[in-house]
């Protein structure tokens, strides 16, 4: 009995030893979660290049623990060292901001209004030493106050290199963003009109710190600080080099064919059948008695698109003109309207016609898309056009418009750089004009030497992509293809 | 001069924007010169407004052919805009917004003018169907080349694709039909696309070039052929 009682004792301290052990590791383990993981390593940070400044980048190697080691890093704080001066510099653009706004209503003289002037008086006095008197005129005043808050801000912002210089001493860090685990970059990029509140100063040498972050926010890794670094604005984009040279031999292509042209050389250009096409279609609406339609689109007069349509409705109203057909130009856009009136206009002066044009040639519709539809297929089932040109830009409304012409039993030619149209528009339409046909139509429809010279140079430089294209396929293949695509590399 | 004038500013404006590309502190001149451009842009609102009030009094006036379609037009003008101006039925004051709940302007926005947009945009079904009817008759190659390519890819949208060719053995899974449909939009198709499209920035950068150095002037009515 005594053996059996002996043996329950020495079995029920064993239990309490194993549960106690069990305690303890679990106690082990909290303290291990709860432990700071390590600290991000090699931080760096430096002026972002290529930009108007005002920005810096920093980066840093992550912490071992974060995807490794104990895995408890769930993300990166960036810190950044304030000067006392900045939150001044805050608080005096908050106000500057107050007064103005106060500036245009003096004549408010609601207890509200009021009540908004004292807290604002208040915040002044707390904030500017120069006093200003409070007096009946509210707009002298809220003037004087503007002019002394604006020269206190100046005086601040001059004031931030030296405040910055100044660090440790009376500042304090400002966390500026987190990112996730497993990134490694932050870019502290801010404003640079002093005005906004995302402002950030050149020339002022900034102090940063990363914490690798926990699941619980209190425990982090913290690096040592880095710094001082300032950012400061470049001349010159060099990430945008390949853009420049590609420009620069484009340019030179250009004037080379234009100056060949101009001594004489017949240049051979492909032909194009939807532009070959625009002067019978002229003719057939002629031969009809039927007026032409002519549709510039949706686009606004700075869209490429459009300025080439302009181009192309100077040629069509002189031929219009030259043969005494009808026009009809309804636009969607004022401007457009504007610009496409002179076009006209001046393409029936050239053509020795001008008694011809009539103001109700073009004319201006709405500025609703499928309102501009409804109108222009009006148009169209009413006048039955001989020939609908649809050229510039479009959207949903391609095919609606280009359907309702096939019904008519138009002639159809369209032409835009909206790819997702161009399908519509050879289905519906009889010609096409794909893409950069779309450009190239006005000077093969002028037949000039020198336009014919500038599509020349395009044609050089398509051959080019195509070379280049080649190249790169069998870079790729002989795995320097990175080498390759690096050469062609923009950045920004 | 009338014509020298715009000349000068397309170069000046066109050369000053490509050089803020590479330039870091004139990239916000783009900015700017869209901010003139849509100053501009306003005071051509009252040019669109007082044009198509003209065209359709004089058609009114006149009786040219139609002209009951400009009482249409001219009665839809005007209510709109008195709606807008005048706030009629806000229930703010003047200063409330145009698009207030109850106004008048927002009851013919929703009530008139956003079915008859949705009409318009609805028809775009019907039309679709018409212009497939046409593009995929095989009258050429190249249409039959459109049509069956078409249909691969409408097949492959749907489960009837799918269960058509499911008895292929691995090996072969490049021709199952959703397969297919894939490969035709991302190879053939993509490749034609991605071509367009270089096209495109070559013909727009030749256009712009052309129209900053000078050589096109025909959207300033100067012809010269």
């Amino acid at each position: 009995m005594r053996y059996v009682l002996r043996c329950v004792l020495v079995a029920a301290l064993l239990i309490c030893g194993t549960a106690y052990a069990q305690t303890e590791d679990m106690v082990e383990d909290t303290v291990m979660t709860a432990m700071a993981p390590a600290p991000a390593t090699n931080v760096n940070a430096f002026d972002t290049d290529n930009d108007h400044g005002h920005s810096v980048t920093v980066t840093w190697d992550l912490s071992v623990d974060d995807g490794g080691g104990t895995g408890a890093v769930t993300g990166y704080e960036i810190h950044r060292w304030s000067p006392a001066e900045m939150v001044t510099l805050d608080s005096l653009r908050g106000l500057l901001s107050a007064v103005e706004a106060e500036l245009p209503n003096v004549a408010d003289s609601s207890a509200e209004a009021n009540l908004r002037r004292d807290s604002l008086r208040l915040r002044y006095a707390a904030l500017i030493a120069t006093s200003v008197a409070v007096g009946d005129d509210l707009d002298t005043e809220m003037k004087a106050r503007r002019a002394a808050v604006k020269e206190a801000f100046l005086a601040a912002l001059d004031g931030l290199p030296a405040a910055h210089a100044r660090y440790p001493e009376n500042g304090n860090w400002q966390l500026l963003g987190k990112v996730a685990a497993g990134v490694s970059t932050y870019s502290d990029a801010g404003g640079k009109e002093p005005t906004a509140s995302s402002f950030i100063p050149d020339y002022c040498g900034f102090h940063y710190k990363v914490h690798a972050l926990t699941a619980d926010e209190t425990v982090y890794g913290e690096t040592a600080p880095f710094g001082p670094v300032e950012c400061y604005g470049q001349w010159f984009n060099t990430g945008r080099v390949p853009v420049l040279l590609a420009v620069l031999i484009f340019g030179a292509l250009t004037i080379i064919f234009v100056s060949i042209a101009r001594r004489g050389a017949d240049l051979y250009v492909r032909p194009l059948a939807g532009i070959e096409a625009v002067d019978d279609a002229i003719g057939r609406a002629t031969e009809m008695g039927r007026p032409i339609l002519y549709v510039l689109g949706l686009g606004t007069a700075a869209d490429v698109a459009t300025i080439a349509s302009f181009t192309i409705l100077g040629r069509v109203a002189k031929r219009v003109a030259e043969y005494q057909t009808a026009l009809i130009v309804p636009t969607y856009e004022p401007i457009v309207m504007t610009v496409a009136q002179e076009v006209v206009k001046s393409s029936y002066l050239d053509a020795g016609r001008p008694d011809d044009y009539k103001d109700d040639t073009v004319f201006f519709v709405t500025q609703s898309q499928f309102a501009y539809v409804a109108a222009v297929n009006g148009i169209m089932l009413r006048e039955l056009p001989a020939t609908c040109v649809y050229m510039g830009k479009f959207f949903a409304e391609s095919l609606l418009l280009a359907e309702t012409g096939a019904l008519a039993g138009s002639i159809q030619i369209a032409g835009t750089d909206e790819i997702a149209q161009i399908p519509f528009f050879i289905v519906a339409c009889d010609y096409t004009l794909i893409g950069e046909e779309l450009y190239a139509a006005s000077a093969y429809l002028g037949r000039e030497p020198i336009l014919l010279g500038s599509l020349k140079a395009q044609d050089y430089a398509k051959a080019a992509v195509v070379v280049f294209a080649l190249a790169g396929l069998l870079a790729s293949y002989a795995s320097w293809g990175h080498v390759f695509t690096d050469l062609f590399k923009v950045t920004n | 001069m009338r014509r020298e004038v715009p000349l000068i500013i397309t170069i000046l404006v066109g050369t000053v924007l490509i050089i803020s590309v590479f330039i870091p502190p004139l990239e916000s001149l783009g900015e700017s010169f869209t901010l003139f451009f849509d100053i501009i842009a306003v005071f051509a609102f009252f040019l669109g407004g007082g044009n198509l009030v003209r065209v359709h009094v004089l058609k009114l006036a006149k009786k040219k052919r139609d002209w009951p379609f400009s009482i249409v037009t001219l009665v839809g003008f005007g209510v709109m805009l008195a709606a807008g101006l005048f706030k009629i039925g806000n229930p703010g004051d003047i200063a409330a917004s145009v698009t207030a709940e109850g106004s008048l302007f927002n009851m013919i926005y929703r009530n008139v003018f956003v079915p008859l947009g949705s009409t318009m945009y609805a028809l775009l079904a019907f039309f679709v169907a018409s212009a497939s009817y046409r593009a995929f008759r095989a009258k050429n190659r190249e249409a039959t080349i459109l049509l069956v390519a078409a249909f691969i890819i409408l097949l492959g949208s749907t489960p009837f694709g799918a269960w058509l060719t499911i008895w292929m053995p691995e090996s072969m899974s490049i021709l199952e039909i959703p397969n297919l449909a894939v490969w035709i939009m991302s190879s053939p198709n993509m490749a034609g696309q991605r071509a367009i499209m270089i096209g495109i920035g070559l013909g727009v950068v030749s256009m712009s070039l052309r129209l900053i150095l000078g050589i096109e002037r025909s959207y300033l009515g100067e012809d010269g052929a």
